[in-house]
């Protein structure tokens, strides 16, 4: 019966023919790999694998391009949606996407990413916030918590010293040229399958030109957070999601 | 019969710009050359050949989408000035790691800082020595008249697609800013998706079943494959050095003595030769239109014929470096120069070469 398991008839699920076999450099417990995953698996089901360019990050993600096999363009840190703007703007039917994370995407990247949600760029922007650099060693991030430690804010974040976090997607959600800001997760399998979704609107949207649309993912950084990743699970829920409420912030 | 028309530098770029089937332009405000953003949206060339025109937020956001379009295989342009140039070197520095091609214009004005509006030559460094971080150089092609910033910009992307290295026009306010008569480039259509698909094979297209994933990117960590991505630019360096370096002579045939000068300079300093030889001084004049590559055996040449070298510059002393290294001490080269948005009278260059008698 064992060998029967495999057998197609009795397939329940199957990986994404967009997902690459290369063994992932994610440490074990990152989220990355599951948005990795959902991104190839939603590119698949909408049938744009041959029409879809994708903008890796600096950070972490930057070798996003060794995991979904779809034309790929390395942004400077930052810059991905000036690069996307470009892209989609060339290439009016192609699906164009960035993936950042919060250093990227709300301090060095907070010029780039304001004026391309207010331009209204018909391309979907991939937020993964952990609230810390994770690529460099866990330093403090925009979004890092009042109190929370970071290898450059040691005691804990300081408000005199590094002001508030920054809520960038609640920004970005009052700009007119963005049509659907949402805060989704991955801690569970119900929040996996709510954030599929998310991203499935964001890449329609930006298909039948709506605007801009930013799917945020609340996500743990458990070598960042120096936690296991149970966990950072753990914290996640306790601490980053009262601050980062979950939910669609705008949907027109 | 070509049609002749009076318009300023910048304008004339720009409307080269879209009859060459640039694809995108993407720019900043930045004085002396608004000009060329404000006469392509007049001009709505997204209604004629399709090219797309778009204001970014900054030069950085600029340069980025010129890298996003170049990415794509897409004719892609940007303009700015000294202090907005600045801004651009790190996209600069991506898309040559990146192998990518493109154009970035740079109507210089004086510096450093904000300096001033006026025009000056003092960013040749930037230009010709990289600029940004790492190995690299740009193709820059140094324009000295109105026709010239008409005729760069199709030979600009030419070159700039062939080596799959950015291209700079490197003019300044003068260029920029004065009226000539100039005859438009003929209209060439922008590049078909199948054009792409052949000239540029690394082009990110969405990836069709018959190839394989294309990636742009300039990261490696490995450092041995880094090296090697280095040497095989480096490779390609050297054989724009070896075709592609172009120049201009002016009465040199006979010459004494050589001013070597480019862009502004040179419309200046031909008006010099012209005074010297009404004087009986066998004076020439040597204008390097390409600055990288540079004209060197075309220097060394002139080494072993002259008495001296004269290199006036709208700068403190910049492409003297470039000169001395190809004259390799074999005679004397001086340097005459104005900063901060001075430009010399064709007297003062006459005076200083007269020094050197």
């Amino acid at each position: 019966m064992n060998e029967n398991i495999i057998a197609p008839e009795n397939l329940v699920y199957e990986k994404s023919k967009l997902l690459k076999d290369n063994v992932m450099h994610y440490c074990p417990g990152c989220n990355h790999g599951t948005v990795h995953r959902m991104i190839a698996e939603v590119i698949e089901e909408m049938g744009m694998e041959h029409d879809c360019i994708g903008v890796s990050p600096v950070g972490c993600a930057v070798f996003i391009y060794k995991y979904i096999d779809v034309d790929f363009a390395e942004a400077a840190h930052g810059r991905a949606p000036a690069i996307a703007t470009a892209m989609k703007r060339l290439n009016p039917n192609k699906l164009v996407f960035t993936y950042q994370g919060d250093g990227d995407l709300s301090a060095i990247g907070a010029c780039e990413t304001l004026h391309a949600c207010n331009r209204g760029e018909n391309i979907a922007i991939i937020f993964v916030n952990n609230a810390i650099y994770g690529m460099t060693g866990g330093q403090m991030s925009p979004s890092t918590l009042v109190g929370m430690k970071a290898s450059t804010c040691p005691y804990g974040r300081d408000v005199e010293l590094n002001g508030y976090p920054m809520k960038i997607s609640n920004i970005l959600a009052e700009l007119e040229g963005t049509c659907y800001v949402t805060r989704q997760s991955v801690h569970s399998a119900a929040a996996v399958r709510k954030t599929k979704k998310a991203i499935r609107k964001a890449f329609d949207n930006s298909m039948a030109k709506k605007g801009t649309s930013v799917v945020e993912i609340v996500a743990s950084c458990n070598s960042g957070w120096k936690m296991t990743p149970y966990n950072a699970n753990k914290w996640l829920e306790e601490n980053m999601f009262p601050f980062y409420q979950l939910g669609d912030l705008k949907d027109r | 019969m070509e049609e002749v028309r009076l318009m300023k530098g910048n304008e004339a770029l720009a409307h080269a710009a879209i009859r060459c089937g640039c694809d995108g332009y993407f720019g900043y405000p930045i004085t002396p050359q608004s000009e060329i953003m404000e006469t392509l949206m007049a001009e709505k060339p997204w209604e004629t050949t399709g090219m797309v025109c778009l204001q970014a937020e900054s030069e950085v956001a600029s340069i980025n989408m010129v890298y996003g379009g170049a990415s794509c295989g897409k004719k892609s342009m940007t303009s700015s000035s000294s202090p907005g140039v600045s801004l651009m070197q790190e996209g600069i520095s991506f898309m040559c790691g990146a192998d990518l091609p493109g154009l970035i214009v740079n109507v210089q004005r004086g510096g450093p800082g904000l300096g001033t509006i006026q025009p000056s030559q003092s960013d040749y460094f930037q230009a010709t020595k990289g600029g940004g971080h790492g190995d690299y150089h740009l193709l820059v092609l140094a324009p000295y008249s109105v026709q010239e910033m008409a005729d760069f910009v199709d030979l600009a992307f030419e070159l700039s697609f062939k080596y799959r290295i950015p291209a700079m026009i490197l003019s300044d306010g003068v260029i920029g800013q004065m009226m000539e008569p100039v005859v438009l480039p003929p209209f060439k259509p922008r590049f078909t998706d199948e054009e792409i698909a052949k000239n540029s094979p690394w082009a990110l297209t969405g990836k069709p079943s018959s190839r394989k994933q294309n990636i742009i990117s300039s990261l490696e960590l490995d450092p041995a494959l880094m090296e090697e991505h280095n040497v095989r630019r480096q490779e390609r360096y050297r054989l724009v050095e070896a075709t592609e370096a172009r120049y201009q002579e002016f009465m040199c045939e006979d010459a004494e003595y050589l001013i070597v000068a480019f862009g502004s300079a040179a419309r200046v300093c031909q008006k010099s030769v012209e005074l010297l030889r009404q004087e009986g001084i066998k004076a020439g004049l040597l204008r390097p239109i390409t600055l990288w590559p540079f004209p060197t055996q075309t220097i060394q040449k002139y080494a072993r014929q002259v008495k001296s070298m004269l290199c006036a510059e709208l700068n403190a002393g910049q492409m003297i470096q470039d000169v001395r290294l190809a004259v390799n001490g074999q005679v004397p080269v001086e340097h005459f120069g104005r900063m901060g948005g001075m430009v010399p009278s064709p007297e003062e260059i006459v005076e200083a070469l007269k020094k050197q008698l």
